[in-house]
């Protein structure tokens, strides 16, 4: 089984599309023959997970990319980078780490718009204008946007990361192997929700609970949940997605009755008819928070919302459940996560100015729990996300609460933290 | 130490290039990513080999693990000349493999990485000096 390249292919491969074309195939076509792929195929867009500055090679790959004369082949938006460009002084630069990170994040990020790329600096590109169809072939990186791009569009990706999400973009092809098949797509394990209360599916944290147990049971395989409500939102599932993606390596699963390649169990399953069932019950929901939720102190230093980048409707939740409410309480701080895009359009709405009233911080560009935001000293911390409850205590050294947003809103107004441990029914 | 390797290993090679060193073999899996510390050495306090170091070594472990930004480590450890020497396998690592393709290309350094049967992977010996060689797809490692 060896990868068979077309003519125009080959002409790539050989530098007559320049050098940037060149070393960009030679990637593609070594991750392919790596990968066992038999042919390359056509992409309509990438999501480069590749500008967040982690050390000098990958801003010396990206600048050779910029210096052959390298130039994106199809729309290609970026993940969030390590500096906030709109707000440049969010981002701590006390420390000599810290002054390196922001200078060489901000030469990374001019890296990857001068290849051409939309400067989008979000995760959750999924939120934006334009969104792959059911079935196409995309190369995303960033594992939340993989899971969702895959389960929730019915698009079709592999697990793109770092150097080879550029590439792909560069050559417009990625390798046909993986996800990109019919083969890989079915599910492998069914997750049995069916005794959840009605209550419990209507709670915001049940669904990022939900995904790190998915995580845990199914590792890299595709789970199929059942007994989810068909009109479970996309926000839901995008909760479900950053978990399982972090607790475990799933890149695709499927609700069935919901997610297009779901119909009914049977037609997610394809041939795998004797996959495991798991029956998840509340008591296993509630440990599996408790276990997420490692700070066992009572003041609160921080909240923070957005992980992956909050959307409209969730900003428009936080809004109904913060305007109004009590102040937020001496020595909290309150952050949002966010795109600019629906930054934006959430300013267009007069959503913004009086969050911001209240003392909500907004996070451009970047995340909470990839660069230095947090002030110093900070210990206890609650969100609504488990990719952030999964990643923040060994990235930041802090300890977390996973909660619904009303307990972390009511949390922030006293500073007190206040959580139900048997939450769910 | 005395060659334990009393026959020649073929495998499948993953990246280009020639190695001799001496094996460290892993008896678990480590992320590059938050497991490799800056210096070449294993900072994972849950790993069983915490603090040994892999830079010149031939490290050799079952498989990859852990997050993509694996690949920068690699690609950083290259540049500052503290990686492996060449790495052994028992399944493909899309990860590892970019690290190293990436790191020849921007830095002209090769790391080769070669993945063998886990019958063969349970010849290779902690501490042994052996040498990794390529010829097209095939990998060859044998005492040295």
């Amino acid at each position: 089984m060896t990868l068979t390249l077309t003519p125009e292919e080959q002409a790539m491969l050989a530098g007559e599309h320049g050098p940037a074309v060149a070393l960009s195939m030679r990637i593609v076509t070594e991750i392919g023959r790596i990968r066992g792929a038999q042919e390359l195929v056509d992409i309509d867009s990438v999501h480069i997970d590749g500008c967040i500055f982690y050390g000098q090679a990958g801003l010396d790959y990206a600048q050779k990319m910029v210096e052959l004369g390298g130039r994106v082949a199809v729309p290609t938006t970026v993940n969030v980078g390590s500096v906030d460009l709109i707000h440049p002084t969010l981002v701590l630069q006390n420390t000599d780490r810290e002054k390196w990170v922001a200078q060489g994040g901000r030469d990374l990020m001019q890296a990857y718009v001068d290849l051409g790329c939309r400067q989008t600096w979000t995760c959750a590109p999924y939120q934006m204008d334009s969104r792959p169809e059911v079935g196409r072939h995309i190369a995303w990186a960033e594992s939340n946007a993989i899971v969702f791009a895959n389960s929730v569009l019915g698009a079709r990706t592999d697990r793109y990361g770092d150097f080879v999400d550029l590439a792909a973009a560069i050559t417009g092809k990625a390798p046909a192997g993986g996800l990109h098949l019919d083969a890989h797509r079915y599910g492998d394990v069914v997750l049995d929700c069916t005794s959840l209360s009605a209550e419990t599916l209507a709670l915001d944290v049940t669904y990022p609970v939900l995904g790190y147990l998915a995580g845990a049971i199914a590792g890299v395989s595709n789970p199929v949940f059942v007994g989810l409500p068909a009109d479970v939102s996309e926000d839901d599932l995008k909760a479900i997605g950053a978990a399982a993606a972090s607790s475990g390596g799933v890149a695709l699963f499927h609700v069935v009755g919901r997610t297009p390649e779901a119909p009914t169990l049977e037609a997610a399953l394809g041939p795998n008819t004797d996959a495991p069932v798991h029956h998840i019950t509340a008591q296993r929901l509630n440990a599996a928070r408790q276990e997420l939720s490692t700070a066992r102190v009572e003041q609160l230093d921080a909240v923070s919302l957005g992980t992956p980048h909050a959307s409209v409707d969730e900003i428009v939740q936080a809004y109904d459940a913060i305007v109004g409410s009590a102040p937020l309480a001496d020595g909290v701080a309150f952050y949002i996560s966010t795109g600019r895009s629906v930054f934006a359009e959430c300013e267009r709405r007069g959503l913004i100015a009086p969050l911001e009233e209240w003392g909500v911080t907004f996070v451009l560009d970047t995340c909470t729990y990839v660069t230095s935001i947090l002030r110093p000293g900070t210990r206890a911390v609650m969100t609504n996300s488990g990719k952030w409850a999964h990643y923040a205590p060994g990235n930041l050294g802090i300890d977390v609460v996973l909660a619904t947003l009303d307990e972390c809103v009511t949390s922030a107004t006293t500073g007190c933290i206040t959580w139900n441990r048997e939450l769910f029914t | 130490m005395s060659p334990t390797i009393d026959s020649e290993i073929t495998g499948t090679r993953i990246t280009s290039g020639e190695a001799t060193a001496a094996v460290l073999k892993l008896d678990a899996p480590v992320s590059f990513w938050g497991g490799i510390g800056p210096e070449g050495t294993i900072i994972d306090v849950h790993h069983p080999q915490h603090g040994a170091t892999v830079s010149g070594r031939v490290l050799v472990m079952r498989t990859g693990r852990g997050s993509s930004s694996g690949t920068y480590v690699l690609a950083e450890l290259i540049r500052l000349g503290l990686a492996p020497a060449g790495i052994i396998l028992t399944e493909p690592d899309g990860i590892i493999a970019t690290g190293a393709l990436v790191a020849a290309e921007l830095y002209g350094t090769q790391v080769p990485i070669a993945v063998v049967s886990a019958s063969d992977y349970d010849r290779i010996e902690d501490g042994e000096s052996i040498t990794i060689t390529m010829d097209g797809d095939t990998a060859f490692i044998a005492s040295s």
